[in-house]
């Protein structure tokens, strides 16, 4: 007898929008089908309204969680096309935000892991500690989450030597915490048994699957784009790339742990050898016809920008990857022979961020179970009669 | 006496369904921090309620996209009365840097009437508490 069992949009398991659908023979899952779109906001089409500049605020506004990441990952690829070179303050700087907010992500997903497993003292904890980074980027930046810290050709804050002192300090409390939480994930009895052999990926599947990020270095990959091509720099930085060989939710919550130690030295040695000199040079308002792809190591994983610019000020194409849309395939592989009682456990390991990965035009009444693709013509009419009657700057194609 | 009794346990124990109507995640998280030891909203009685049929009051995030509007309404209509709503972020307010987007209605008060506005982006958790102290304030009063 197989059941179908549709979950979310709005549920409990789930933070964001996004719709899951079961079909379960008794408690275990047989098929698995994930349903995007609710949180599809035309970011891609918005971006070729905009200059180089308010994109950033606008990629920005891709994630709450890893908007560092969008921004970086969009202004490299904008300073690949505008041919400048920022300075290396201004990079150091970039960097120690990315590893904060790698930080402060990392944190946030060892409490809902916690939460999910059942254990919400851990979430708590967790959250509280986070606050800690918080502040710091609340220091740095002047705002707790969207930190708006980077422009075209560098950064738009520099650090003083009390800031640099403060971060210092706090990262001391860090780690002390850090270090609790890792005697903790790693013997603590019943958080072990409820999170080892969960949501199983093997190396060749994680492989196969095109997972990314720390769902892929749990299965005993060694991959990341920090060293694999260092972007920033990452190059003169020394770090190690953590892996676990569990290949299971086990695994994930390791590297994680292992990740934030790798964060505090990173972050420490890019304190204690920052250069001076400018943070940021200045921009030219347009790019030369060109197209570039754009890497970054976000806290979920490989994050892909495609910018192509047509010599205006505003880009003719922008094209988001973010890491969760690469995990998506994978989870389905890892739900499938599981309990339904594992699946917030399986579908909060790989960090979902639905609202960076809703870049899919596909739309699905969940009620009705009709599913309807929307050509991207028909979307185009759309999109026309909605702008229909203001002034259209430039005659932009729908670039498929 | 039952009226009164009811409206007394509600201004206590205010319970929220967090609803994301296509947020950039950045007001989700804030919202979850106010629940969290710094902020703890918790001493105020309010709790984070799984499932719209327990809530009084909706804390709405984000734009309404299209496709979520549908399930709004349906939301907004499983919630019992009184229901409340609260828009948090500039996006439930009026679409943030979405405005415009072809899949983006612009503000939950285009979908759902709304009571309580909150400001920033993202709100400051201490703002969400804000916004709920007013909002109780209002019942009050
Ligand atoms: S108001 Fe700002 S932070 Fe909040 S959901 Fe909208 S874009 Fe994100």
């Amino acid at each position: 007898m197989k059941f179908q069992i549709p979950i979310g949009p709005q549920h409990p398991a789930l933070k964001e929008p996004i719709s899951l659908r079961m079909t379960v023979e008794g408690e275990i899952i047989r098929e698995a089908d994930i349903r995007l779109g609710y949180n599809h906001r035309g970011l891609e089409k918005l971006a070729e309204q905009r200059t180089w500049i308010q994109n950033i605020y606008l990629t920005e506004r891709i994630c709450g969680i890893c908007s560092h990441s969008h921004t970086t990952c969009y202004v490299q690829g904008v300073e690949k096309l505008m041919e400048l070179e920022p300075p290396k303050r201004g990079l150091y700087i970039r960097t120690l935000v990315a590893e904060l907010e790698r930080i402060h992500s990392h944190l946030l997903w060892l409490g809902v892991a916690g939460h999910e497993a059942g254990f919400d003292s851990f979430f708590m904890y967790t959250w509280r500690d986070r606050e800690i980074v918080m502040d710091i980027l609340e220091i740095i930046s002047g705002n707790r989450v969207h930190y708006g810290i980077n422009t075209i050709g560098g950064v738009r804050r520099d650090l003083d030597d009390g800031q640099v002192k403060h971060i210092l300090d706090s990262l001391e409390i860090l780690r002390k915490r850090s270090e609790y939480y890792k005697n903790l994930g790693t013997t603590e009895p019943s958080f072990v048994a409820r999170l080892a052999g969960v949501g199983y990926l093997s190396k060749e599947d994680a492989i196969a699957l095109c997972a990314v990020g720390p769902t892929l270095r749990a299965s005993g990959v060694p991959m990341d784009v920090r060293k694999d091509d260092p972007y920033a720099v990452y190059g003169e930085i020394p770090f190690e790339v953590c892996t676990a060989d569990t290949c299971d939710v086990l695994g994930r919550t390791v590297v994680r742990i292992q990740e934030l130690f790798q964060c505090y030295n990173i972050i420490e040695y890019l304190l204690k050898n920052l250069p001076a000199g400018p943070v940021a040079v200045r921009a030219p308002r347009r790019a030369k016809p060109n197209e570039v792809v754009s890497r970054y190591e976000a806290p979920r994983g490989e994050n892909i920008h495609y910018i192509k610019s047509n010599g205006t000020d505003k880009p003719e194409r922008l094209k988001v990857r973010a890491p969760t849309l690469g995990n998506y395939a994978a989870t389905i592989k890892m739900l499938k022979n599981g309990f339904i009682a594992d699946v917030p456990l399986i579908f909060a390991a790989i960090d979902p961020c639905i609202c960076c990965a809703e870049r899919a035009v596909s739309l699905v009444d969940v009620r009705t179970g009709q599913e309807k693709i929307i050509s991207m013509n028909a979307l185009k009419q759309l999109s026309l009669k909605i702008s229909a009657g203001k002034v259209r700057k430039r005659e932009a194609e729908w670039p498929l | 006496m039952l009226t009164k009794l009811t409206n007394w346990s509600r201004l206590k124990s205010p319970w929220i369904l967090h609803l994301n109507t296509g947020a950039c995640n950045a007001c989700d998280i804030e919202v979850v921090a106010a629940l969290t030891p710094r902020f703890d909203v918790e001493r105020f009685g309010i709790l984070l309620k799984a499932t719209p049929r327990h809530a009084d009051v909706i804390v709405c995030t984000g734009p309404a996209t299209r496709q979520m509007k549908d399930r709004l309404v349906r939301i907004y209509e499983q919630t019992p009365d009184p229901k409340f709503v609260i828009a948090v972020g500039a996006c439930a307010m009026s679409g943030c840097v979405y405005r415009g987007a072809y899949n983006v209605l612009g503000g939950i008060d285009q979908v759902i009437p709304v009571d309580v506005y909150v400001p920033g982006c993202p709100v400051r958790p201490d703002a969400v508490i804000d916004g709920v102290v007013k909002l109780l304030n209002k019942l009050k009063g």
